[in-house]
């Protein structure tokens, strides 16, 4: 039975993935002193310490705040641009096209340590540090090039034929595109969500350097455990299991658009 | 089918040209502009041209961690794609089985990436981790902060771990694109399960392919926070890797020039080989059509 075969192997690949998230969670529920004290498979004496303390500090839980605002604006604001964009690349020809699809990429593949000043200055030159909008701006730099990119493919894959043909039916552009053609690439858009989501959420060294206070992200938050009595191990695997919460919600609610390939022949 | 040739479209690409240039250009031409002066201080530099390449260029322990950069992303690219695609394939097409599929794949993507080094040390450490005292009571001797074999080991286990899902949602969105007529044809046909994948589900597939391997070249190219955290970029300097080195010259030692030189250096680098790979991947498409 080489599905059951296959079935197996899957699980025991997901036994492996969860093996460092379930020892964050281990993690999370015992005291600086029971992690670095023995070895444990269960924790020997479970507290909730660790997660009182992130939802009773304003200095914590605002930074999950902060993080979901501005990962919701660049999601919205990546998707929004790159969907007519993407289309452009898939369906026409024009002066530069080719270039300039490369080019958007381009901006994902320089080392970020260099380039940390100038993007401070470029921001406050506009007055926007320690705005949620200047990280969901700065967080476009690559994201929106990876929304184009998942895009155009997904679109690339839906035959020319149903534009044409909707045309015939006498769509208008923008209904067409709403009504046809955004059901037909939900697959995609699901999961270009996902990865915009995601690469904001994780960012860490542009969020921090753009903010100060008001708009500081989780990601920052986290790197102050580190105090002069060393690292706060167990408040630090709370923290990261608490990051995992949003995203995991956020694959929850598109996991339809990705279960579903489309059918042909809908219109 | 031909696109249609129509300079219009341009109308619909300008959002997205603003906004990515407005935090593209401008700091990319500073950063151009530290790399060819020597500077002390505000109102202190001094144009030195060419002179922090000629240094970069020929600095042994750049050529030392390029080497182990283009081995690591090398490992990462044999290693998660091929992986990625099989258990994208294994994976439930659907039912409740996707949905939990879907889920518990985000999760490592989700860490943020210094949280990610932190709790590798934990888990790994052979007396407290679950996979160093595991690893150990195999009898195998284990411990990433004394042998470099060992923090290789490690820093491409948690690599592994920490991206294949990446490559395995892009895969399977991709797979999932599919139209039923296709696999219909293929079954009405007797095509082997080989067959299908190969003349059918890889070709349709290339699109998210493409993706999947920039992505993965790129940013284990620039890998930083993960092994930083985990190995310190040792024992000595086995996983130094080329951003580890550039930070080190850049914060450690404020060298701005260059360290401006070392990054455009390094951003030509990738660009490159990002643009052979997508070159590459854009033949192998239309070889197949």
């Amino acid at each position: 039975m080489p599905v059951r075969k296959r079935t197996l192997a899957l699980i025991a690949y997901f036994i492996l993935l969860l093996l460092p998230i379930y020892w964050m969670f281990n993690m999370s529920l015992q005291t600086n002193a029971d992690i670095l004290g023995e070895f444990s498979l269960v924790p020997t004496d479970p507290t909730l310490t660790n997660y009182i303390k992130i939802f009773t500090d304003e200095a914590w839980y605002s930074g999950y705040i902060n993080s979901i605002i501005y990962v919701s604006i660049n999601t919205a604001v990546s998707l929004l641009t790159a969907l007519p964009a993407a289309y452009a690349f898939s369906r026409y020809r024009f002066i530069g096209d080719k270039h300039m699809f490369f080019w958007l990429l381009t901006n994902r593949m320089a080392p970020p340590a260099v380039f940390l000043l100038p993007f401070f200055q470029l921001y406050s030159t506009f007055g926007l540090i320690d705005t949620h909008i200047a990280v969901a701006i700065s967080h476009c730099l690559f994201n929106v090039p990876l929304a184009v990119w998942i895009l155009e493919g997904f679109m690339s894959s839906v035959p020319r034929e149903i534009d044409e043909m909707a045309y015939i039916d006498g769509y208008s552009y923008p209904r067409f595109f709403l009504t046809v053609f955004v059901p037909l690439i939900r697959t995609g858009i699901g999961v270009t969500a996902f990865f915009c989501f995601m690469f904001s959420w994780v960012e860490l060294l542009l969020a921090r350097t753009l903010t100060t206070t008001d708009a500081k992200p989780i990601a920052a938050t986290m790197t102050r455990t580190v105090s002069a009595t060393g690292l706060d191990w167990g408040l630090l695997a709370a923290a990261g299991i608490l990051t995992i919460v949003p995203g995991a919600l956020v694959i929850w609610f598109v996991r339809n658009y990705m279960a579903k390939g489309f059918a042909l022949g809908r219109v | 089918m031909e696109k249609t040739p129509n300079n219009k479209a341009w109308l619909l690409v300008i959002p997205v040209f603003v906004i990515v240039a407005f935090s593209a250009i401008i700091p990319l031409m500073t950063v151009v502009n530290y790399s060819v002066q020597d500077i002390f201080g505000p109102g202190e530099r001094y144009f030195v041209g060419v002179e922090w390449f000629k240094e970069t260029l020929s600095d042994r322990r750049l050529h030392d961690a390029l080497w182990r950069q283009f081995l690591f992303s090398g490992l990462v690219l044999l290693i998660e794609i091929p992986l990625g695609v099989m258990i994208a394939l294994a994976m439930p097409k659907r039912g409740w089985g996707v949905s939990v599929s879907l889920v518990l794949l985000a999760l490592p993507l989700l860490i943020p990436w210094n949280v990610i080094g932190t709790i590798w040390i934990i888990f790994t450490r052979p007396d407290i981790g679950l996979f160093g005292v595991a690893i150990n009571g195999l009898g195998i001797d284990f411990d990433h902060t004394a042998s470099p074999l060992d923090a290789w080991v490690t820093v491409m286990l948690m690599e592994v771990w920490h991206w294949t899902p990446l490559v395995v949602l892009l895969a399977y969105a991709g797979l999932q694109a599919i139209p039923e007529a296709y696999f219909q044809a293929a079954r009405i046909d007797g095509a082997s399960a080989w067959a299908t994948f190969r003349y059918i589900q890889l070709p349709k597939m290339r699109g998210v392919l493409t993706i999947a391997v920039l992505l993965r070249f790129m940013d284990s190219f620039l890998i930083y926070a993960e092994p930083f955290v985990l190995t310190g970029g040792g024992p000595g300097n086995s996983t130094t890797f080329l951003s580890i080195h550039l930070v080190k010259l850049a914060v450690g030692q404020f060298d701005l020039g260059p360290a401006a030189a070392f990054s455009i250096i390094y951003f030509l680098i990738v660009l490159l080989f990002s643009w052979m790979f997508y070159q590459a991947l854009q033949r192998v498409g239309t070889g197949e059509k």
